[in-house]
C-alpha cells in the first residue's frame, strides 16, 4: 500500500458532524473547531474557557509563590519555616488531596455512563478526603499560630499564610460547589448542561491538587531543602 | 475498529476538550485504568520529593533542583492522565493556552527570584535590633 492510499483509508471517525467541510486533504476534517470541520461544539468551547480561567488561576497562584521564593528568609528574627513546619502533616494532607482527585477522576467515568449511584458514592468520598485535607490544613493553621508564627510576625509568614490560605479557600469553594454538583446530578440527572459542569468541576478539582504539588514542594520541601 | 461512533446527546461527534477522554469510545475498565495509572505515578513521585530530602543519597546543593524535577514531571502527569490535555487535534487551543500560561509563570517567577536576589546582594544588611 502506497503513502497516499494509506493516508485516503477513512478513519472511523472520518465525517462531518456540521456538514460544513468537505475536507479534502485537508488533514482532520473530523474535528470541529478548525475551519473546514465546522464550529466547536458548546462542550469543547466550555472546556477551553474554563481551561483559560484555571490558567489565569494558575497566574495568581504563581505571583504568591513569587513572592514567597522572595521572602524565604525574611523572618525578621522569628521563627522559620522548617522549624515549625510538621511534615508528617504535610504528607498527610498529599495524600488525602491525590486520593480525593484520584476519586474525582472515576466520578466523571462514573458519570461517562450514567450510572448515578456510582457517580453519587465517587463525588460523596471526594469531598470527604477534600474535608480531611481542609481540617488537617487547619489543624496545621491553629498549631503554627499557637508556635507563635501568625501572619503579623514577619513577611515570611504572611506570605505562607497567603499563599496555603489562598489554596485553602479554594479548596472550601471546591467543596460547595461540589455538594451542588451532587445535587444537580440527583436532581436533574445526566443532562447535557449538567455533565458540562461536571467537567469543568473535574478540571477544577485536579487543578486545585496540582497547584497543591507546586506549592508542597516550594513552600514546604524547598524551604526544608535549604 | 468497530465503526461505531462517539457520539454524546448533542449530536456532538468526536470531540475532544480538556478534561475528556479520547473520541473514540473507551471501555470503563480502559479510562480507570488511565487514572489508576496517573494515580500511581503521582504518588511515586510525591513520595520520591519527599524521600529526597531524608535520604543522604543526592548531593545537598542539588536537592533543590532534585525537587523542582520531581514536581514539574507530577504536575505533567496530572496534566496528561487527570485533566486528559493531549495532543489531540481539537486539544491545539487548550495546549497553547497551557504554553502560553507558563511563559507567564516562568515569567513572573524567575523573574522575581532573580531580581529581587539581586536586589537582596545589593542591598544593606538590616536587623532588627539595629
Amino acid at each position: 500500500m502506497s503513502a497516499t492510499e494509506v493516508l485516503r483509508t477513512p478513519h472511523p471517525l472520518d465525517f462531518d458532524p456540521y456538514k460544513v467541510g468537505h475536507g479534502e486533504g485537508g488533514g482532520h476534517d473530523y474535528v470541529t473547531g478548525h475551519g473546514e470541520g465546522g464550529p466547536a461544539s458548546k462542550r469543547v468551547i466550555v472546556g477551553y474557557g474554563f481551561w483559560l480561567f484555571l490558567l489565569s488561576d494558575i497566574i495568581l497562584f504563581s505571583c504568591l509563590f513569587a513572592s514567597h521564593a522572595v521572602l524565604q528568609t525574611a523572618t525578621a528574627g522569628g521563627p522559620t519555616g522548617p522549624q515549625l513546619f510538621d511534615p508528617m502533616s504535610v504528607a498527610l494532607e498529599t495524600a488525602c488531596l491525590l486520593i480525593s482527585s484520584f476519586l474525582c477522576g472515576l466520578s466523571a467515568v462514573a458519570a461517562g455512563v450514567r450510572n448515578q449511584l456510582w457517580t453519587q458514592v465517587f463525588l460523596f468520598f471526594t469531598g470527604i478526603f477534600g474535608l480531611a485535607f481542609l481540617l488537617l490544613e487547619v489543624r496545621d493553621f491553629t498549631s503554627l499560630v499557637a508556635r507563635g508564627a501568625s501572619p503579623q510576625v514577619s513577611a515570611f509568614w504572611s506570605s505562607f499564610f497567603a499563599v496555603v490560605g489562598c489554596h485553602g479557600c479554594h479548596v472550601t469553594v471546591g467543596l460547595l460547589w461540589l455538594g451542588t454538583m451532587m445535587a444537580q446530578v440527583y436532581f436533574k440527572g445526566f443532562r447535557p448542561n449538567v455533565m458540562r459542569r461536571l467537567v469543568c468541576f473535574n478540571l477544577f478539582w485536579h487543578m486545585l491538587d496540582l497547584i497543591w504539588v507546586a506549592l508542597f514542594t516550594i513552600v514546604y520541601l524547598i524551604g526544608e531543602g535549604r | 475498529m468497530t465503526d461505531e461512533r462517539h457520539m454524546d446527546e448533542e449530536g456532538n461527534v468526536g470531540d475532544v476538550g480538556p478534561g475528556f477522554m479520547n473520541a473514540t469510545p473507551e471501555s470503563i475498565r480502559e479510562s480507570v485504568q488511565g487514572y489508576l495509572i496517573g494515580f500511581v505515578l503521582a504518588a511515586l513521585l510525591t513520595v520520591a520529593s519527599f524521600y529526597v530530602l531524608r535520604t543522604g543519597l543526592i548531593w545537598a546543593p542539588g536537592i533543590v533542583v532534585m525537587l523542582a524535577v520531581l514536581a514539574v514531571a507530577q504536575i505533567g502527569v496530572h496534566l496528561v492522565f487527570f485533566m486528559h490535555l493531549t495532543t489531540a487535534p481539537d486539544n491545539t487551543n487548550n495546549v497553547l493556552a497551557l504554553v502560553f500560561g507558563i511563559i507567564v509563570v516562568v515569567l513572573i517567577i524567575g523573574g522575581s527570584i532573580w531580581i529581587m536576589g539581586h536586589l537582596n546582594e545589593r542591598v544593606m544588611p538590616m536587623y532588627p535590633s539595629m
